[in-house]
């Protein structure tokens, strides 16, 4: 029992130990980010395989959730003859929801275990070391473009998604289906908020992007510097990615919308 | 690092795609195009009751949109609601008499105010005050007059 009691204990100090580094690394991942932005070709070549790397499946996967909202929508609201509303339905939960969280979510899973690995690769062969050895920072030169790049492209990324998924949503709900094209777009414009619904789901995929990244970087970082490590942290990397996107997602909307 | 041109092309397409996207998301999905602050004047109402009127909520003649509300407040020494209409400046010919009544756009819809012209050679400027004003219908007033007469009815 009380073996059991200490073991939480240790778990409990083990986890605070962790938030502790994780937040000295962002701090000094912050400041390095001037030393980019004076060797932009650190960035563009972090922002390729970061952010246009991932656009397919964002560009995929935003047409089929346009895709799938349409189809779910019109068989509800046809049924109280509002099939109208379709593109109010789909713009309105792509644009505050769906949009940061599903980009979030794969963003993750693509970027996110991506950065994770190749950090915890450098680490693990020591090519960090190499760096620090060469009195080169690995969080300038490694670290920091990735972190930006990651920031950089999630915002961008979200918005493709969402602005696919509302064309997906017209090809079904207008070509398919049969809604009237005008109603899809003017009740759209009619009932979503630039300021309500666009900024803040930008900001949420902001906040997404900055999360996601973070967690990357410093599970790739703070890698146990063997194989099994790395494996380990690429999945820690996507397993709290997502929890920090949906819980985070939870708090932003009651920010946002609960009032 | 060598850095292919192709990189940095992909990297220019991926950045502009995202700020296309944000532009679509701002003009055609959004409310912005009717955000542009074109030059308007400010016509105060004042009504009983405003119902469920809200800030940016339509102003309209004739059905078509001339203007939005820009605010609501209450009277404390008349016990009014005053609403504050901003009306697009191109609309500056409405007479001084003219009337405002809120109405609710379908049954269960928003609720906006609409303009009726009324015959005066003055017009409204920016600062009048419209005279005449019907306030919003009130469903449950309603529907209890209704009950009322119907239950006096019964009597007889």
């Amino acid at each position: 029992m009380l073996d059991w009691i200490r073991g939480l204990g240790r778990g409990g100090f083990r986890f605070f130990e962790t938030l502790g580094r994780a937040n000295l690394f962002a701090l000094k991942t912050l400041v390095g980010i001037p030393a980019v932005l004076v060797r932009p070709r650190l960035l563009v070549a972090q922002l390729f395989s970061v952010g246009v790397l991932s656009l397919p499946i964002i560009i995929l996967s935003g047409v089929f959730v346009g895709m799938v909202l349409a189809l779910q929508g019109y068989n509800t609201l046809v049924d109280f003859g509002a099939e109208e509303s379709l593109g109010v339905v789909v713009a309105l939960s792509i644009v505050r929801e769906l949009g940061p969280v599903v980009t979030g979510l794969l963003f993750a899973g693509r970027a996110g275990s991506a950065l994770t690995a190749e950090i915890g690769l450098m680490k693990a062969t020591e090519q960090l070391a190499g760096m620090e050895m060469m009195a080169v920072d690995p969080i300038h030169r490694v670290i920091a473009p990735r972190f930006l790049a990651g920031f950089i492209s999630m915002p961008l990324l979200a918005a493709i998604f969402a602005a696919l998924g509302i064309y997906g949503g017209y090809f079904v709900g207008v070509g398919l289906l049969g809604v009237d094209e005008g109603a899809y777009w003017s009740q759209m414009q009619s009932q979503v908020d630039l300021y309500d619904d666009v900024y803040n789901g930008v900001i949420k995929s902001l906040v997404f992007g900055l999360v996601v990244t973070w967690i990357a970087v410093f599970e790739g970082y703070d890698t146990v510097p063997t194989s099994e490590g790395v494996s380990r942290s690429t999945t820690r990397t996507v397993v709290y990615s997502a929890f920090a996107v949906l819980g985070l997602d939870f708090v932003l909307t009651a920010l946002m919308f609960g009032a | 690092m060598k850095q292919s041109k192709t990189t940095e092309l992909m990297v220019g397409m991926l950045i502009a795609a995202g700020l296309a996207a944000l532009f679509v998301l701002a003009m055609k999905v959004s409310n912005l195009s009717s955000y542009s602050e074109q030059s308007s004047y400010n016509v105060i109402a004042r009504f009983e009751n405003v119902g469920g009127l809200k800030v940016r909520s339509p102003v309209m003649a004739g059905g078509v949109l001339v203007g939005r509300v820009a605010g609501i407040d209450y009277d404390n020494d008349r016990y009014e609601a005053v609403v504050t209409m901003k009306v697009n400046q191109s609309y500056d010919r409405f007479p001084d008499d003219t009337v405002a009544s809120i109405y609710t756009a379908g049954l269960l819809g928003e609720q906006y105010v609409a303009l009726d012209p009324g015959g005066s050679e003055d017009f409204l400027v920016d600062g009048s005050e419209i005279e005449f004003t019907s306030s919003a219908l009130v469903l449950e007033k309603l529907v209890g007059k209704f009950l009322l007469n119907s239950a006096e009815s019964g009597k007889k």
